[in-house]
């Protein structure tokens, strides 16, 4: 019997050369006569050891970590294939600390299994929730996703179920699931790692979405920055029709849903769902006024379920292990498990998936082991480009949605970004007004012009040019940004340039204010 | 006057008619279409408007709106490598500012320019998802994560065909 061998075909491993390293092993299987059968898994979410080659042995799957193609020799001559000893060898990957204290439910399949395969979704509890959910009525099904307290994982937090409940209310004949799957927070990467890693969890949340509330048709916005994610996609949904899944006569339910997944065109703003909307219909990504809710006049004017990738992955865990299993983890109104992400200056950065209620810190230090750099962490960016930047005072905060909200945070989408003490938060301050420039869409004005004043009043005050009065200027922006703009583009843009503003209030004084007093002169903007 | 179209524009509008006109009856057809006259044809020619509006019965400017919105699509031909480079916050926490100049040094053109060669594009890219390893790159459609000026030198020279 051939020895199975697992290369993760996760983004996240081919970028650092997971396909040659596929390739070699293979190559090298032949030239010494042994008998390898090569499973391209998704990644485990230890992004610092990809590509993390797995064998299966007696014992367990044995891990090899940060593989090169020119240790595929070495590998076959420590005799890896029976999980011989190798300077690379990280023992059996079940027992690495980092994955054993997880609380994995969306993510348990993910990295186990080859990703297309139905028969190995099958083989953890895979298409179960839907197969209870043909057993149950549209109102019992919408009621079982109330019952767990799930809400919706983009972000906004509101509740999955209340939002599926309008629109089973809503009478008309045609209805649509609509994935948002336009991933654009810098530090997330948890959709991506569902659609390559275990689409067939997305497409089996999706379905029972779509028999919950009588829509026999759903979209998967994905953006074009996630080619990967996209070809895994269509070939799950392949698979899924080719096992009664998909189409006509659902699993022979009489039921009928189908599924087509589109490409994004690079526009941040389209991650707002009624942008998302307007780019699906085939127009500019331009934010619509609400109401109406897009659950009852979404996409193409019809009734539509809008939630992002990791809402409709929590879903069919729901089904079938119950709403109280679901319901079980999480603090306060928090309920469930979070997959966090964390992100950039870290030694650990990866996928940590945890009930929420957990601190900060424990998730930078114990997980993430503190800055790649070894440096001292200076800011943390949690929920993406329109969350705050924390101070160390706040690290000891639950990751839980009320407990952010009240220090100015958010939570977001579970994005942690770390940052050593060589970053000026000036920059990062002017950054997300400019970000905001590049990004938004247009409509509402205090995020057009508000976010290239920003940029202006941040430049004028690292020019030393009366910072006192380009503050409080920069406060009046912000508040207007704030309660003026249409969607959280404009509307959340503040939370980074006020948490740096307040929290770093040194790094926004000018290093030029002497010099310039000498000189009598003042800045000019270009 | 009579416009004189060249025999690349003319080939262009028929590649464009036969995309548009096979799939102009999917739902919300346009972003479909769009990117499959890109992937086909490397970019959206503006000469390629004109049919795409006839045949979803748009008008030309909603199209030339369309294109221009979104950061994905180019009217005008890219360099033969197209390097795309991550800005976002992540990748800044891992030194991508110094990247970049480093890039565009090497490259010999700033972000969002073509070297005069037509070698090379170069773009910001907002996230490429590989936030645990940052910084990143895109080099005609690879990704490439945990980079240094010393991997994308060799990156270089591998895509501009110098490795001998």
């Amino acid at each position: 019997m051939s020895i199975k061998v697992y290369v993760p075909r996760d983004s996240a491993a081919l970028a650092v050369g997971a396909n040659s390293v596929a390739k070699a092993i293979v190559a090298e299987g032949i030239r010494r006569g042994i008998e390898v059968s090569l499973v391209r898994n998704g990644s485990r979410g230890l992004l610092w050891m990809e590509p993390l080659v797995e064998v299966e042995t007696p014992k367990g799957r044995i891990g090899y970590a940060e593989i090169s193609m020119d240790q595929v020799a070495s590998l076959f001559d420590a005799n890896f294939l029976e999980g011989g000893h190798h300077p690379a060898c990280v023992g059996l990957v079940e027992d690495i600390p980092y994955l054993k204290r997880q609380q994995r439910v969306t993510f348990a399949r993910c990295g186990i299994t080859d990703p297309i395969s139905v028969a190995d979704y099958k083989k953890y509890l895979g298409y179960e929730g839907i197969a209870r959910a043909l057993q149950m009525t549209p109102e019992s099904i919408v009621q079982e996703v109330i019952d767990s307290g799930l809400r919706g994982r983009g972000g906004a937090a509101f509740p999955t179920g209340i939002k599926w409940k309008t629109v089973l209310g809503a009478n008309e004949d045609q209805k649509y699931i609509v994935c948002n799957a336009d991933e654009g927070d810098s530090g997330t990467f948890a959709d991506r790692m569902v659609m390559e890693g275990d689409p067939h969890l997305l497409i089996e949340g999706m379905l029972i979405a779509g028999i919950a509330v009588g829509a026999n048709k759903g979209f998967i916005y994905v953006r074009s920055e996630y080619p990967e994610a996209f070809y895994a996609l269509e070939e799950a949904i392949k698979a899924a029709k080719e096992s009664g899944y998909l189409g006509k006569n659902i699993q022979g339910s009489g039921k009928e849903f189908d599924l087509e997944v589109r490409m994004a065109a690079g526009s941040y703003v389209c991650g707002e769902e009624t942008a998302l909307l307007e780019s699906l219909e085939g127009r500019r990504g331009i934010v619509r006024a609400k109401p109406p809710l897009p659950a009852l006049e979404g996409l193409f004017g019809k009734p539509t379920v809008i939630n992002n990738v990791l809402s409709f992955a929590a879903v069919p865990s729901i089904l079938a292990q119950g709403a109280n299993f679901y319901m079980n983890y999480g603090s306060g109104r928090s309920r469930g498990t979070l997959p966090f992400q964390l992100a950039g200056n870290l030694k650990f950065g990866g996928l940590v998936e945890m009930a929420f209620g957990l601190t900060l810190r424990e998730l930078l230090f114990d997980f993430g082991g503190g800055t790649a750099t070894g440096k001292p962490m200076k800011a943390v960016q949690v929920g993406g480009p329109l969350g705050a930047y924390l101070p160390e005072s706040q690290w000891d905060t639950p990751m839980d949605y009320e407990a952010f909200a009240a220090i100015g945070a958010v939570l977001g989408h579970g994005g942690v970004v770390a940052f050593d003490e060589t970053i000026d938060m000036s920059k990062m301050a002017r950054y997300a007004m400019e970000f905001c420039a590049i990004e938004s869409c247009g409509k509402c004005t205090p995020c057009r012009i508000g976010s290239t004043r920003g940029v202006e009043v941040v430049d004028r005050m690292k020019h030393g040019d009366e910072p006192e009065a380009q503050e409080q200027l920069l406060r009046d922006l912000c508040d207007t940004m704030l309660n003026g703009s249409l969607c959280a583009m404009g509307g959340m843009t503040p939370y980074p340039v006020l948490s740096a503003l307040n929290h770093y209030p040194n790094d926004f004084k000018s290093n030029l204010n002497k010099i310039s007093e000498k000189r009598g002169d003042k800045y000019e903007p270009a | 006057m009579t416009k004189i179209i060249s025999i690349n524009e003319a080939g262009h509008q028929e590649q464009a008619y036969a995309i548009a006109s096979s799939m102009k009856h999917m739902q919300g057809a346009l972003l479909p279409i769009l990117h499959a006259i890109q992937e086909k044809i490397g970019f959206i020619p503006s000469e390629t408007v004109r049919i795409i509006a006839d045949e979803l019965n748009l008008s030309r400017a909603e199209v030339h709106g369309v294109i221009s919105y979104y950061h994905h699509f180019r009217d005008t031909a890219p360099g033969k490598s197209v390097i795309q480079v991550c800005m976002a916050e992540s990748c800044q926490s891992m030194g991508s500012d110094a990247l970049a100049q480093h890039i565009e040094a090497k490259v010999g053109c700033a972000m969002h320019e073509t070297t005069s060669n037509g070698n090379v594009s170069l773009e910001p890219v907002y996230c490429l998802g590989l936030c645990a390893q940052s910084p990143a790159v895109m080099i005609n459609n690879q990704l490439h994560a945990k980079m240094t000026p010393q991997k994308f030198d060799a990156l270089l020279a591998a895509c501009l065909g110098e490795v001998q």
